[in-house]
């Protein structure tokens, strides 16, 4: 078990989406800087775009839409608690965006006049650009990152950051999955980009690798960017998403919408009034399932064959193309059979709700020199397109952030520490494999924080969690990979530990499904019209407080503000 | 459970006729996020170790000789 000691000037972390940009913003800004991109997988297919996308869900093109029509919209959407400060950056920032990478050679839709071709998805607004080829977006994105010079190195997990005596950022810590090596990386200012927490609840059908999103992102930002004493924002507004039963793929009403594809009951019925995915409308869903009205399906089998031909040459080639292969398994043809949806696990994840590292509008964290970006931070709805943009933000700024300063004095006790944590299952003699810890944790996500969130039961749940924090000390790793999942465990455990802890916080119910309280049936705007924040306290626990919400760039409208409210169509509208 | 490497059913399938990984090609063990895809010495060719495959495809669509299938894991199908 060697360690590597490796010097940079900013150290990008997570290949995916916002990463990758991050990267190739600070070289093509400062190209004197040494810049690094570590990943866990390859950054050539890594992260959640790994094999393309099938449409942005948040274009503001002009003629379309503008960023007081989206910002206004995101923060209705997401019951009044946004920085509008932050969205208004993506916002003003996402044409740009979209052109420069139409540039690079990613295609988005046009129409025969050659403009983009949004569609109308949102419950107001219309920005939704689809990306029929958008496979190889990846393939693109690589290419820059060779054209600017970013060094890039793969199958690294990095298990805990570094930071200096005067509290500002110094580096990270990480092991190689293949080698087993410990790696120490000093860097000035470091840019998180490790996506969503999207193995914290199990998948109904019990695989632990089924899950909506990518399993690399197992929540090892979130967790790292806590115990380097950031603060995380929003962790109670979990993701919940509606999926194909089973597949746990997006269904995905985004792309079929547009074509005429909607969501029914088991009478055939719609029941709500837009498909994009927001906690009003997921407790619609809820109810829906709950309440003997379900299964639920995504209907299709209305639709002439060629557009159903359409549809499947995108849903079935690009962001999860083994959906025909399932569908096919099943017998399931969308032009004679409606398709089943269920309610998924949940997870945390700021690109498609809110939870995420609290990041002002320059993509700064709490912490001097520490950015977020892409779903691990907590710009609400932010997507792929958010996660380029902010990326592209933290870049640039960390190149600013850095001049002039030296790497940051730092005390060695925490990077021997860290590597004893990390080691220590591999040292073992025996114990508990990584997975079987991490199936029961899950587990015991679903039964005790799956909405609805009953008070006793979070408090069970928070009980259970300590205990399965005790069984750490018995987890045993027979191999580097292994070791791999078993830090993947620690971070699994700190989000549902501070998932419960969040939601336990706040005593009002918001953000529909995702922060359904029935022990606080009410949305409490004159107490809780405000941020709640977690941070690891002096006891080395996790602290709630609450953040103001930043004056409105754009005001609401009173008429305006409950638009989301109002997802259930009120007759049952036949198909 | 998952770890232990896997002895019955696989859901990446590597045909050994087509697989050219004892030439040193190693796409899809680059390629694949969750990293479950290894070097089997014994064959020369390339097996699934781990079952924690998300059914995603970049392994079989990245081999130059078409020589993976993916099914959808046991459990979800």
């Amino acid at each position: 078990m060697k360690t590597r000691n490796i010097e940079v000037d900013v150290l990008v972390i997570g290949g995916g989406t916002a990463g990758p940009m991050a990267a190739i913003k600070a070289r093509q800004k400062s190209p004197q800087l040494k810049v690094l991109l570590l990943d866990k997988a390859n950054v050539k297919r890594a992260g959640a775009i790994a094999e393309g996308m099938d449409s942005v869900n948040n274009a503001i093109i002009p003629g379309y839409a503008t960023p007081e029509q989206y910002v206004k919209e995101i923060t209705i959407a997401n019951d009044g608690i946004v920085n509008q400060a932050a969205i208004n950056a993506y916002a003003i920032r996402s044409h740009d965006m979209i052109r420069e990478l139409d540039s690079w050679g990613v295609k988005f839709e046009k129409d025969e006049t050659g403009e983009y071709a949004v569609k109308k998805v949102h419950h107001l607004g219309s920005y939704v650009l689809p990306m029929p080829e958008g496979y190889d977006i990846k393939k693109h994105i690589f290419k820059k990152l060779r054209k600017f010079g970013v060094e890039v190195s793969n199958r690294l997990i990095t298990t805990r950051l570094l930071v200096g005596r005067d509290g500002r950022i110094a580096g990270a810590m990480a092991l190689d999955s293949r080698s087993g090596e410990f790696v120490v990386i000093r860097a000035k200012a470091v840019v998180l980009c490790t996506g969503s927490a999207g193995r914290l609840g199990l998948p109904s059908s019990g695989y632990l690798f089924g899950t909506y999103e990518n399993p690399t992102n197992a929540g090892d930002g979130y967790s790292m960017a806590y115990h380097a004493g950031a603060e995380l924002s929003g962790i109670e507004c979990f993701q919940i998403n509606p999926l194909i039963k089973d597949y746990n793929g997006p269904a995905c009403a985004y792309v079929t919408g547009p074509f005429g594809g909607y969501t029914v009951n088991a009478r055939g019925e719609r029941f709500i009034k837009s498909d994009y995915w927001s906690g009003q409308m997921m407790l619609e869903f809820w109810r829906e399932l709950e309440g003997g009205n379900g299964p639920v399906y995504l209907k299709l089998d209305h639709l002439a064959g060629e557009t159903v031909s359409k549809i499947e040459n995108v849903l079935h080639v690009t962001e999860r193309p083994s959906r025909g292969l399932f569908h096919e398994g099943r017998g399931v043809n969308y032009r004679s059979d409606l398709v089943e949806m269920h309610i998924s696990e949940i997870g945390l994840c700021g690109g498609h709700s809110a939870s995420g590292v609290w990041v002002d509008e320059s993509a700064r964290t709490t912490v001097p020199g520490l950015y977020a970006a892409g779903d691990l931070c907590n710009v609400a709805h932010n997507y792929m397109l958010g996660a380029f943009v902010f990326g592209q933000i933290a870049g640039e700024d960390a190149v600013d952030y850095v001049v002039g300063k030296e790497q940051a004095q730092i005390d060695e006790e925490q990077i021997e520490s860290e590597r004893e944590r990390v080691f220590a299952p591999l040292l073992r003699a025996e114990g508990i494999p990584p997975t079987q810890i991490e199936y029961k944790l899950r587990r015991m996500v679903n039964d005790y924080l799956q909405p609805p969130k009953v008070t006793s039961k979070m408090e069970i749940g928070l009980q259970r969690f300590a205990a399965i924090g005790e069984d750490l000390k018995q987890m045993k790793a027979n191999n580097p990979h292994e070791l791999m999942r078993a830090m993947e465990v620690y971070a699994i455990l700190d989000c549902a530990e501070i998932a419960a802890i969040a939601s336990l916080y706040r005593t009002e119910s918001r953000w529909g499904l995702y922060h359904y309280r029935p022990d606080f049936e009410e949305r409490n705007d004159q107490d809780w019209f405000v941020f709640v924040e977690v941070k690891k306290g002096a006891d080395g626990r996790p602290q709630c407080f609450t953040r103001p919400v930043p004056p409105y760039i754009y005001p609401l409208d009173e008429n305006e503000r409950d638009a989301y409210s109002k997802m259930r169509v009120d007759t049952p509208l036949a198909a | 459970m998952t770890t232990y490497e896997t002895r019955g059913l696989v859901n990446i399938i590597v045909d050994p006729g087509k697989c050219i990984a004892e030439k040193g090609c190693r796409v899809c063990i680059d390629v694949c996020p969750t990293d479950i895809l290894i070097l089997d010495l014994g064959n020369g060719k390339v097996r699934m170790a781990y079952d924690e495959c998300w059914y995603c495809l970049p392994c079989q669509h990245d081999c130059p000789t078409q020589a993976i299938r993916v099914e959808i894991p046991y459990l979800l199908r």
